[in-house]
């Protein structure tokens, strides 16, 4: 209720005797949480359209308003206030309406409580205690209860044990409603109705785990918690989610020291009280196998265990040897820092190693994005701010995406607009390469855009009068647009042109706290790339990696390269990866639970989160770049020694000599855009880099190379992330990866009929080999392949986004 | 003095080839409608108003007001659905009509539909009768072809779609809103309301829902005025309707009367209840007035007008006045639980009371017939009904109810009797019409 | 047989019937009984993929609907109505004496294939008690033996009618109809059996009648 509501807007009733004023429309169910009655119920849920099919919230209604009484009890939750409505939720008729239901939800609802994961957290179990009888009268008279075999499938992650259920209708409803993905229905009839799913059609909906969560018994369990744990012995901790920038709102809920589930915490402004499956299942990776979890120091090639103390000293005296004048540092941070850690980056960065080359972008990037996102980005926020809010998107009349699936790409933000589309509020205008899942869930206007021609598309959206892009309109960019040239810079005009407000909307939890932390370089400095190329050009040096998988970098091969050719690695990590394997000093960062932090999400919208777990042994990022900043001021204090010296000579010597071979190639190291490739010449004289190349360019990529895919290649490349995919975060959770979307290639009709089922798509990194599918509305010439879901990804097996590949029947 | 009987909607059923556009043609047919299409469509409305029809599907709501509820000022199209799903036990007026004079029901749902302003209209059929269905389908493109439907009805610039659509087999489906999500494509469990169906019917477009007997009883009200309608029946009771006879009486069958005859005065038309195959006289044990959802009677109400007020006022409803009589022979607690079974079998299952409440009184009931139990299983059950009963989500709820509370008034010590014999007094043979013994 | 084009095309037809193609659903189903003799999952698939609904939609429609068989059906669907009046009057000992005849359960078909036997609920026929159904069609007035003889026959391909409607088709072919596709035997049978009548008979001996109009 807003202060400014007119007295007269409002309604004004009795509950129990509580004289309640609410806006017209509200539901007695809900008024009456107003006066803090609770009135119990089953089907209810204030983000689900009611049904009253449980019949629990039975009230009497002595008075409807108008003198006059109903002569039945009502249902509370489908039923809005009168002036003058009288309600009692406890009288008599109340009281025998509900026990009776009550009574008739438990004659078929098995006792096992004792054994049930909703035991204990359970409404059914809470309102038999308040609302029930003492004993049975269906036992009493040998009634026999229904039974199923139990439990059974609706996904790999799924279950269902129908005998629990009291077919409320909550998760058909979830799944229609919100995720707009009905695979579960009720099915049969009367007392043998059920939740199904159709004989293999499966419940394969990013947002399944909601309806666990919702369900107000033990019917849906999912595989990974399902008789694990027991809610009286577990401790929650509030949570924010690290998989994507979405901010959304999580519980944690551990046991002696372990996560065993995590869940959507209520947060009406950001997630209200939904996440997606990779934000509830996607925690089986802080227990993987390879979690580093003691500092270690390459000594004679290999690396062994070292206390932090030594390991800081390690890694200051190797990156004050390359940062003298032998060369200089790159820093390379990630994207999933904690605001908190970005700031210590930025300042380890710029104070410590006095270097400029810092950036957060360990993906596809350029120059005019780090541009874009200081000019529009940096600095806004909710509030007073004026940024774009969740709430907006519910507001917008018209929301234009850009470079953003925002179902695999950002859920919560795919949620908030599909609420908002079914309301009837927005329209969604996207420009995709086809009309994918998710957008037609929102259906979307679908500006079907080929990868790099989104500048232009965007361009000419406002010739369009009847996409009705003005002053209220939101245009929600994602980070992709980075691969298509001018697309930044054309979304920016067209917010300028019509008054529409821009939002940028990135993948990862850490992307928008790197921005606000500075973890871009200032001018002067290398961005990612180009960091990457000065590496391999011997104009840098050492390198502080932080959360960076090679393989989701503009050219993994350049990076990899990269680290073989660097005089000196520092990794700050969770898990071992391709960076901790070839770096000098390893320092284990703390797992999410192990710290409090803050991300800022897509909004700009600091989410604080507290520590889960109190563990010594566990040390941010932050606290680690401390030790060694430390360290290093200890050593720039110090005489220097003569063996140092000789280092740092010959080391100026060898890059001198790797430039020389450059032949004047510019550092300049950009890829993507369209611009010219990596230097691998460079990469293989800088030995050992040859085999690291390899993997997936046997060939090389020289001139002649590119030539010949330029004359055979008729496909431009599109591509994103899907939610679920091959994601480091993602894995250990085998249940939850089953439910992940195959990889299929998506091309034209036409492309499809004339190439098959099965595709080869061949780029100039690689190919790989999945089977088809086709898009009515997708370019001829363009291929759609999900970039993590095979291989080790499209950038590194195949190509970068927006390049030509050559797809052949396979 | 009205004719104890008045067929009016049964008048042509023996008349040769009755179906048929040329049959119906031949008494008169589709003059109404050319009556009708003169009159402006709120003078049709009027008319039915006027004529005090009221719903022949059950609840007896007044037909001309439920249409008159129709927003006029609402953009989207306007629906007529003619519920011809008849399933509640013992109705079987629909059925015959659409198989004897489909044409009846088909000129009575474009004069209504032109009255309402629908261009599409729908006959909800239930699924389990083909051949009715064959003859409606037949009597549509009989009718399109002679230019009752389509484009420019009788040259008046009228035109109209009817579309015949037949269920699958769910009672529920006759509920006027599980049957609008139904002819919709889905599961057929009822909707909430408001909004109602005249606002936000089919398509959530304004949408007019009438029995078959309703809408084919507007021809006739059109063709002779509504006085002639009104001056049939009682004083709130209007016109006539059919009246089923079913069970344990010598002619059973269809009896179209003005509302407000007497059970007594349908039986001695019906050569009363039904002698043993013996040749023995029986007697009248209980009946239902209007289907099995609603309170039985007993001989003590024999005398009851069965009109919608009177048959109230005695403790029942008119319901569909489907007759069902039922002799002395036949045990009052195996045919409860007989019905009792059925609304479990057609509960939809969306709300609780209705989908467990049922569940459960097939239980106690089972128990009771075998003679197990006790006496105070029968407040049990009675209980049991007074927490389904204004609990449900629809009044089928409340129909699986009203066989049993009334049944316990009326016989309570027949079910105790089978406690005390330990299982049913009563043997089922002997209330068949035939004497062969089961094999 | 299975669904091929010219299903799918049918399919397509029906739900071009509607206002809103979804309204076909039902109708559609009948048409994939008629084809594949039982709600199929490839018939579901079909259905939902004319209609662009999910099969769990398809199969939470197709199993609430008691129509709608999840097993093969044979040629001739017999239904006994036990509801409670035909119970009473007979339909009890006729569903038990062809349960017995036929060797099956309820919803059980025999062994030639001929004849799935079930119970079934009210057909509004109930003052033709005891009322059976071959495949919808109203057979009036059964005893046991003559629903022995009925079934017989059938399963021996004696030709035999409803009583009040054509020769008895299969059930393939019924669920044709109810899909909306005619066979062009709504003239055959009669107007109306005895029962139907029972009014109509007295009033007209009596001369009784409706006033004449205003
Ligand atoms: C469970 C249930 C079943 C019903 N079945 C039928 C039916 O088969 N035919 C019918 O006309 N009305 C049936 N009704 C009544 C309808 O809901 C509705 O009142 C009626 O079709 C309105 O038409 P009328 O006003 O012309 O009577 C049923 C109601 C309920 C609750
Ligand atoms: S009373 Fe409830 S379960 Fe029964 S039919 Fe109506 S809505 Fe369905
Ligand atoms: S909560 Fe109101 S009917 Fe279920």
């Amino acid at each position: 209720m807003t202060a400014e509501m007119e007295k007269s807007d409002l309604v004004s009733l009795t509950i129990d005797g509580v004289e309640v004023s609410v806006p017209a429309g509200t539901l007695v169910i809900r008024a009456a949480e107003q006066a803090g009655i609770q009135i119990p119920r089953f089907c209810d849920h204030p983000l689900l359209a009611p049904v009253g099919a449980c019949r629990q919230c039975l009230v009497d209604v002595p008075d409807a308003g108008n003198g006059r009484g109903f002569p039945k009890p009502q249902a509370s939750c489908t039923i809005p206030v009168a002036e003058g409505m009288v309600v009692s939720t406890v009288n008599e008729t109340a009281a025998k309406a509900q026990t009776g239901i009550m009574e008739f939800l438990l004659i078929n609802h098995p006792l096992d409580c004792p054994v049930c994961d909703k035991g204990g957290e359970c409404p059914l179990q809470n309102q038999a205690m308040s609302n029930g009888r003492g004993e049975s009268r269906f036992a009493a008279t040998g009634g026999v209860k229904r039974t199923f075999p139990k439990p059974i499938h609706l996904s790999p992650n799924v279950l269902l044990d129908r005998e629990r259920c009291i077919v409320c209708q909550r998760c058909t409803r979830f799944s229609d409603e919100i995720a707009g993905d009905p695979f579960i229905a009720l099915v049969e009839r009367g007392a043998q109705q059920q939740i199904g799913i159709a004989e293999n059609a499966p419940f394969l909906s990013y947002f399944s785990g909601n309806t666990i969560q919702i369900c107000p018994v033990g019917a849906l369990t999912s595989e990974e918690y399902r008789f694990r744990a027991r809610p009286f012995d577990l401790v929650s901790t509030p949570g924010v989610t690290e998989h994507d920038a979405s901010g959304a709102a999580i519980r944690v809920d551990h046991r002696r020291g372990k996560v065993v589930r995590r869940l959507a915490g209520d947060d009406p402004e950001v997630n209200e009280e939904w996440i997606t499956d990779k934000d509830r299942f996607g925690f089986a990776y802080l227990y993987a196998d390879d979690r580093i979890t003691y500092p270690r120091i390459r000594e004679d090639g290999e690396l062994r265990p070292a206390s932090w103390l030594e390991a800081f000293e390690v890694a200051a005296r190797g990156l004050a040897r390359c940062s003298g004048g032998a060369g200089g540092v790159g820093v390379l941070p990630g994207g999933r820092l904690t605001l908190e850690d970005a700031r210590a980056y930025a300042a380890f960065a710029r104070e410590s190693l006095g270097t400029e080359d810092v950036d957060f972008r360990s993906r596809p990037l350029s120059a005019e994005e780090a541009a874009f996102l200081e000019r529009h980005v940096k600095g806004t926020g909710p509030g007073d701010q004026g940024a774009v809010t969740y709430a907006d998107l519910e507001t917008a009349p018209v929301v234009v995406l850009a470079g953003l699936e925002p179902e695999d790409e950002a859920g919560t933000v795919f949620l908030r607009l599909r609420k908002s589309v079914r309301a009837g509020g927005t329209r969604v205008i996207a420009l995709s390469p086809f009309t994918t899942r998710g957008l037609a869930k929102l259906s979307a206007t679908v500006v079907p855009t080929a990868p790099g021609d989104e500048a232009d598309a965007l361009s000419s959206l406002l010739g369009h009068a009847d996409h009705g892009i003005d002053h209220r309109a939101v245009i929600l960019v994602g980070e992709r647009l980075a691969t298509a040239p001018g697309a930044y810079a054309a979304a920016a005009d067209l917010a300028a042109k019509s008054g529409a407000r821009l939002a940028w909307v990135p993948r990862r939890a850490g992307d928008r706290g790197a921005v606000e932390a500075g973890l871009l370089p200032a001018a002067g400095g290398r961005d990612a790339d180009a960091i990457v190329g000065a590496v391999l050009s011997g104009e840098l040096a050492g390198l502080v990696v932080g959360g960076v998988d090679p393989d989701d970098t503009s050219d993994p091969a350049a990076f990899h390269a990269a680290l073989e050719a660097a005089e000196f690695v520092v990794s700050l990590e969770l898990r071992e990866t391709d960076v901790t394997r070839v770096a000098d000093v390893v320092l284990p960062v703390a797992p999410i639970t192990d710290r409090a932090g803050t991300f800022v999400n897509w909004e700009g919208r600091e989410r604080p989160f507290p520590q889960t777990f109190r563990n010594p042994a566990s040390f941010t990022d932050a606290r680690i770049l401390a030790g060694i900043g430390e360290e290093l001021e200890r050593i720039v204090a110090e005489p220097a020694s003569a063996a140092h010296e000789e280092d740092v000579a010959a080391a100026r010597l060898r890059r001198m000599v790797l430039a020389a071979q450059r032949h004047g190639t510019a550092a300049g190291f950009v890829t993507g855009a369209g611009a010219p490739s990596s230097t691998s010449e460079g990469a293989h004289v800088a030995g050992g880099v040859h085999a690291a190349t390899t993997d997936t360019d046997s060939d090389g990529r020289g001139a002649s190379t590119s030539e010949r895919i330029e004359t055979t290649a008729t496909f431009k490349l599109a591509t994103w992330k899907l939610l679920l995919d091959n994601g480091v975060m993602q894995q250990g959770d085998k249940a939850l990866a089953a439910t992940a979307r195959p990889p299929v290639a998506i091309l034209s009709p036409a492309s499809f009929a004339r190439l098959g089922a099965m595709v080869t798509v061949t780029g100039d990194r690689g190919s790989v080999t999945v089977p088809a599918g086709s898009a009515v509305d997708l370019p001829d010439d363009v291929v759609w392949l999900p970039a993590n879901s095979t291989g080790r990804g499209l950038l590194a097996d195949v190509a970068s986004p927006g390049s030509r590949v050559e797809v052949t029947n396979a | 003095m009205t004719d104890t009987l008045t067929p009016v909607l049964t008048a042509n059923w023996a008349d040769d080839r009755s179906w048929t556009l040329p049959s119906y043609a031949a008494r008169g047919g589709y003059a109404a409608l050319d009556k009708a299409l003169g009159m402006a469509p709120d003078e049709v409305i009027t008319a039915v108003k006027d004529a005090g029809l009221r719903g022949r599907g059950g609840a007896g709501f007044p037909t001309g007001m439920k249409w008159s509820f129709i927003p006029q000022d609402n953009p989207n199209p306007k629906y007529l659905v003619v519920n011809a799903d008849e399933s509640e036990p013992g109705t079987c007026k629909d059925i015959p009509l659409m198989m004897a004079s489909p044409h009846t029901l088909v000129e009575g749902v474009i004069i209504s539909s032109y009255a309402i302003r629908a261009k599409v209209a729908f006959i909800y059929v239930r699924g389990e009768v083909l051949h009715v269905i064959r003859r409606l389908q037949a009597a549509v493109a009989e009718a399109y072809a002679a230019g009752h439907l389509g484009q420019n009805i009788h040259g008046s610039g009228y035109d109209l779609d009817l579309v015949v659509h037949a269920g699958a087999g769910a009672y529920i489906c006759g509920e006027e809103t599980a049957l609008l999500d139904s002819l919709e494509g889905r599961r057929g469990q009822p909707r909430l309301r408001p909004p109602f169906p005249a606002v936000e019917g089919l398509y959530a477009s304004p949408t007019v829902i009438n029995n078959a007997e309703s809408i084919a009883s507007v021809p006739s009200i059109i063709a002779n005025g509504p006085g002639w309608f009104a001056g049939m029946g009682t004083e709130k009771s209007n016109g006539f309707g059919i009246f089923s006879l079913s069970g344990h009486v010598t002619r059973p069958g269809q009896y179209e009367a003005p509302l407000g005859i007497t059970l007594r005065q349908l039986l001695d038309l019906a050569g009363g209840v039904r002698e043993a195959p013996n040749g023995q006289a029986r007697e009248l044990k209980f009946w239902t007035p209007g289907g099995s959802s609603t309170p039985l009677f007993t001989a003590e109400h024999l005398d009851v007008p069965l009109d919608f007020e009177s048959v109230g006022a005695a403790g029942s409803m008119l319901g569909t006045r489907a007759l069902q009589i039922f002799d002395e022979t036949v045990c009052v607690v195996r045919a409860v639980l007989r019905w009792t079974e059925f609304y479990k079998h057609e509960s939809c299952g969306k709300c609780t009371p209705c989908r467990e409440g049922t569940w459960w009184l097939v239980q106690v009931l089972a128990r009771l017939e075998a003679g197990q139990g006790s006496a105070e299983d029968l407040d049990l059950l009675l209980d049991q009904c007074d927490n389904i009963l204004g609990r449900s989500f629809c009044a089928l709820g409340d129909g699986a109810t009203s066989p049993i509370t009334s049944s316990i008034k009326y016989f309570r010590d027949e079910y105790l009797a089978h406690l005390e014999q330990g299982g049913c007094p009563f043997d089922p043979a002997k209330s068949t019409l035939f004497e062969e013994v089961p094999a | 047989m299975s669904i091929d084009q010219s299903t799918y095309d049918e399919l397509r037809e029906i739900a071009a019937r509607y206002p809103q193609a979804r309204s076909g659903l039902l109708p559609m189903l009948h048409l994939v009984q008629s084809v594949e003799g039982r709600v199929t999952p490839e018939g579901i698939q079909a259905c939902a993929d004319v209609l662009g609904l999910t099969e769990a939609e398809v199969s939470g429609v197709a199993t609430f609907y008691t129509m709608y068989k999840r097993r093969p059906v044979g040629d001739y669907l017999v239904g006994v109505c036990t509801n409670t009046l035909c119970a009473v009057m007979g339909g009890d000992a006729i569903f038990e004496r062809l349960k017995d005849h036929l060797d099956v359960g309820n919803d059980e078909t025999t062994a030639d294939g001929k004849i799935t036997l079930e119970h079934v609920e009210c057909n509004a026929a109930c003052d033709y008690a005891p009322v059976v159904m071959v495949n919808w069609e109203f057979v009036d007035n059964q005893t046991p033996s003559s629903a022995v003889e009925l079934v017989d026959d059938l399963r021996n391909g004696v030709e035999r009618h409803s009583t009040r409607g054509p020769r008895l088709c299969t059930w393939r072919q019924a669920e044709r109809v109810l899909a909306g596709f005619n066979d062009g035997l709504a003239d055959e049978g009669p107007s109306a059996g005895a029962p139907s009548l029972a009014g109509l008979t007295i009033a007209n001996e009596n001369d009784w009648k409706a006033p004449s109009g205003d």
